[in-house]
């Protein structure tokens, strides 16, 4: 910790099914989660999956419909947000029109009535963890998006919340500055060590974030692990393509499943891959990135190129296989329409789904 | 409007220059309309007006301004005037702000309660003085309610008198004030008061803290719209007031120099003095607004 003491840290935050209805649609349904101190949770998933509801569930701006929250042995969920006092970053900023960088980051002292000088010192600790020495007199109406961005992080880290909530902090503002921002967070809560729950549905900065990301869809939980685990190991088609599994082919399985691994045919494709169905369908999930042509190995799928675009390094080229579906590969020689291409790739790089369609 | 010369061009005198200069072109003339009507029905009545002042009937150019303050029955005019207004407005824009800030997230009751608060707008001054003789009255509903519960012994008289005057005034400039200050509450992005919460800020808090300032500027503005309209009472003050006492105001007062002693320089030298007391507390009201942030008040989103 760089500034003052650690007040009202926690070891264990526990969300126990956790549920938010609105008017019969449920938004969040029974999320369980345990926060150790100190960890980056990243919460990813599309719009509309529930994230943010989550967010607002546990700042308490949202009253739950079912669940609790649990920080160590006591019950916050029925605690008002100023009660919580939890830092919260969102998507608009929501910085203090009418107050100077400064004020707005003091705001939160203000409210703990920390004294003048303590409050001073603070925020010049705070302005500086953030870089904006130089602009602590100005408006937030005067700052680009990156600078209010870092105002609202500062705002939100200057109180040393137990928690902080980030809202797709990062949404609104350009590529190259996403970049930046991302290094800076990622540096921030390295130097702070406070529990970090970043809601995103940009799979690159939950996996570049977070010590673990917990995938929502239609709100519910998909997956939870770390994001080693979720890149190499998607607990179920939902997560495989949130994880860049772009390519999804439907085929029938043949034989013994052996080894927790499947065999799959179609039309001019072979696929062993891992996973287990029951069914005799399955889909198999494979990364474009994994997907080469010409490349030597006892999976194949023959295709027929559609589009070849170049990428530096090399070409990526869509195709279509015999029946018809349509897949993203890469290939190191160029390839033109309408050639036939054989794609290889190696086993542990497909993942086996059951086929819920069919 | 620019006033900046542009370089070169302008100052050489070339003829479509000065027009391009101050920023003019084709739809410059769509003001043209409103200009004229302003320059025909305020702009050159107000100075015929502030010249009549001027020429009394008889005496120096001052005389009219020496008689209106020196005796009591001009000038005493001026507080009565105020001591109506001011109570007025101040408790419109009051009552306006919590009504407003209830219903600031926008839903059904926004809209029924927002019609039903309206309707007086439509009714007009005299309706609304002539419903409240009846209501207020000695033998009006809301007495011999008061009466039958015991609240009071005898009626006691409500219109007639400064409480008339002041109750309809209210009920009359209340939609404005309303309306008004529920534009400025709901163009306040709810996120603040969300971000102030987070923050540690108890619902009153939030509200001292984040609304009443970013609100200030919108409710001087909106203090000057309903102080304006106020001032100018005279139908209520004659209707529901007592015109020969506490309610002598200086829109009546002129009326009678005019058309009862037609002495129309010394009735324009009223008006103006009228003129010059809500000028100097609009320009006063402005003045404190200056203090307040006054840039936008929704997202900071950049």
């Amino acid at each position: 910790m760089a500034t003052g003491p650690i007040d009202g840290n926690f070891d264990i935050l526990k969300l126990d099914g956790v549920t938010r209805r609105f008017a019969g649609i449920t938004a969040l349904d029974g999320l369980d989660l345990t926060i150790k101190r100190g960890e980056f949770i990243a919460l990813l998933g599309p719009s509309g999956c529930g994230k943010s509801t989550a967010l607002n569930c546990l700042a308490g701006l949202l009253p739950l419909t079912g669940g609790g929250i649990w920080l160590d042995d006591r019950r916050i969920d029925v605690l008002r947000p100023e009660q919580r006092g939890f830092g919260m970053v969102f998507q608009s900023y929501a910085l203090f029109p009418h107050m100077t960088v400064r004020k707005n980051i003091g705001f939160g002292l203000m409210m703990r009535k920390v004294s003048k000088a303590e409050t001073e010192r603070r925020v010049a600790e705070a302005l500086r963890m953030v870089r904006l020495e130089a602009h602590a007199d100005k408006l937030p109406g005067q700052l680009s998006g990156g600078q209010q961005q870092r105002v609202a992080i500062a705002r939100a880290i200057v109180v040393q919340p137990p928690l902080v909530l980030m809202d797709e902090p990062l949404s609104n503002l350009d590529a190259k500055l996403r970049l930046e921002m991302r290094v800076e967070i990622r540096r921030i809560h390295k130097e702070l060590g406070r529990s970090t729950i970043y809601v995103t549905h940009d799979q690159d900065e939950a996996l570049s974030l977070a010590d673990r990301i917990v995938v929502l869809h239609d709100g519910k939980v998909q997956q939870v692990g770390t994001p080693e685990d979720l890149y190499a190991r998607p607990a179920n088609l939902e997560v495989a393509r949130f994880m860049g599994y772009q390519n999804s082919l439907s085929l029938s399985v043949v034989g013994a499943q052996v080894g927790g691994e499947t065999r799959l045919t179609g039309p001019g494709i072979a696929l062993q891959g891992v996973g287990q169905v029951t069914t005799s369908r399955a889909i198999a999930s494979v990364r474009p990135e994994d997907l080469v042509a010409g490349a030597e190995g006892a999976n194949a799928i023959e295709a027929r190129v559609t589009g070849a675009e170049y990428a530096g390094r090399e070409f990526v080229g869509t195709a279509v296989t015999q029946d018809n579906q349509p897949i993203i590969f890469r290939s190191p020689r160029r390839i033109q329409p309408d050639e036939l291409v054989r794609l290889s790739v190696p086993t542990e790089r497909v993942r086996v789904f059951a086929d819920s369609v069919r | 409007m620019s006033s900046l010369v542009a370089p070169g061009g302008a100052m050489a005198g070339t003829k479509p220059g000065w027009r391009a200069s101050l920023g003019w072109d084709g739809t410059t003339l769509l003001v043209l309309p409103a200009v004229l009507f302003v320059l025909a029905f305020f702009v050159f009545p107000c100075i015929y007006g502030l010249v009549l002042s001027f020429m009394p009937l008889k005496g120096g150019a001052l005389d009219n301004y020496i008689r209106f303050f020196s005796e009591n029955r001009f000038y005493s005019t001026i507080w009565k005037t105020l001591l109506i207004a001011l109570p007025a407005t101040l408790a419109n824009v009051f009552l306006a702000l919590p009504i407003a800030f209830a219903l600031r997230k926008s839903s059904k009751y926004q809209r029924v309660v927002t019609a039903i608060l309206v309707v007086p707008i439509t009714l007009g001054t005299v309706l609304v003085a002539q419903g409240l003789l009846g209501y207020l009255g000695p033998n009006g509903w809301f007495m011999r309610l008061l009466t039958t519960l015991h609240v009071i012994d005898a009626p006691f008289r409500m219109t007639h008198n400064y409480i008339g005057v002041l109750l309809s005034l209210i009920i009359t400039g209340f939609p404005f004030s309303f309306l008004l200050t529920l534009s400025y509450v709901t163009g306040i992005d709810p996120m603040l008061a969300k971000a102030a919460a987070t923050l540690g800020a108890s619902p009153w808090t939030q509200f001292k803290q984040i609304y009443l300032p970013l609100l200030a500027p919108g409710l001087a503005m909106g203090f000057c719209l309903a102080f304006v309209q106020s001032f100018a009472v005279f139908p209520s003050a004659v209707l529901l007031g007592e015109p020969a006492g506490i309610t002598r105001v200086m829109a009546l007062a002129v009326y009678q120099l005019a058309y009862e002693d037609y002495n129309a320089p010394m009735a324009a030298a009223g008006a103006m003095v009228m003129g010059l007391v809500q000028l100097l507390v609009v320009a006063s009201v402005l003045g404190l607004r200056g203090l307040f942030y006054r840039g936008p008040v929704g997202g900071t989103k950049g």
